[in-house]
């Protein structure tokens, strides 16, 4: 089961990390796509802590709609809906369940019912998807989350705004799932499998 | 409030909303025509926050949504799901079927005549 103070950490860490990797973002953003994703995940990072950082939470998905919501109103690009949709749905999920592989797949559901992505057509999916099963094996490791992010470089992205590119955005990582590997990255930082 | 029906136009942009808007009226000035640009803060960009609220205020319970590109959608969509109204969403060609929407919605062509034709603009999945 997962925690709240565990959850807090997490967000705080994926905060951290997208700040701190802001230009390498919207690098590769820039590479693919409208080069703003490092900026837009900043300062949804930034109203994301403000509004949880301090608030007591009684409860899992309190916590996680406070999160989707956030990432919705103040992130500017795709990846507001996307990230918000992935929160709002782990809420949801949250009701039924405490294990963490059910609400990250549930987020995973969230992202795909907004975005209407699918396995291999270089998105935040791509990084989502090795990752859920991971999860449901019990095995999620730092190799999982980097090799599903090299994987996308060789995808041709017929999703997204990178789709445009077509066979020119094969070679770049997607920066929907570089976020998403820093999102996972902090979850096992954080310690919230650890439960 | 004209007609059954109420357009929102969004853009990433305030100008392009605000733009269509104008070409809009000239056609249709007893349609009710909403358009929302740009973040609340100016930027390029789309705003859950101000899409929804521009679509609850219509007074029209049918509403008529256009939109220029991907994230635009999404933040429709998610309006949508949270809204009384009844809202139906166009993947056509942003200008050209907002135009062509509201000049047949202006001339009282019937609904189902309309969106045959606006289907034919469709650009976007």
């Amino acid at each position: 089961m997962v925690e709240i103070a565990s959850l807090k950490k997490w967000i705080e860490l994926f905060g951290e990390k997208v700040t701190e990797n802001k230009e390498q973002l919207n690098k590769l953003d820039s590479d693919i796509g409208d080069g703003d994703h490092g900026s837009n995940l900043t300062r949804g990072a930034a109203a994301v802590k403000e509004k949880v950082s301090d608030a007591e939470y009684d409860n899992l998905s309190d916590f996680f709609k406070d999160v989707g919501m956030t990432l919705v109103s103040k992130v500017g690009g795709a990846s507001g809906p996307l990230y918000g949709s992935a929160f709002i749905s782990m809420a949801k999920a949250a009701k039924e369940s405490d294990d963490a592989a059910s609400l990250i797949e549930a987020g995973l559901e969230g992202i795909q019912k907004r975005g209407k992505a699918e396995a291999g057509e270089k998105t935040m999916v791509d990084e989502w998807i090795p990752v859920v099963e991971a999860l449901k094996n019990g095995g999620l490791t730092q190799e999982v989350i980097q090799d599903s992010l090299e994987k996308t470089k060789d995808m041709k992205a017929t999703k997204g705004r990178a789709s445009y590119l077509g066979d020119r955005s094969v070679g770049h990582i997607d920066p929907g799932a570089q976020s998403s590997a820093y999102l996972f990255e902090s979850l096992l930082e954080a310690g919230v499998l650890n439960g | 409030m004209g007609k059954e029906i109420g357009m929102l136009v969004v853009s990433h942009v305030n100008n392009i909303a605000n733009g269509l808007s104008t070409l809009l009226d000239q056609v249709a000035k007893d349609v009710t025509i909403v358009p929302v640009g740009g973040t609340g803060d100016g930027e390029v960009g789309t705003d859950y926050e101000r899409i929804q609220e521009a679509m609850d205020a219509f007074e029209e319970d049918k509403v008529w949504a256009f939109y220029d590109l991907g994230s635009a959608k999404m933040n429709l969509e998610m309006a949508m799901e949270s809204t009384d109204k009844e809202v139906r969403l166009f993947d056509t060609a942003f200008i050209e079927s907002a135009y062509t929407a509201a000049s047949l919605l202006q001339a009282d062509v019937g609904e189902d005549a309309i969106v045959t034709q606006l289907d034919e603009l469709k650009v976007k999945e």
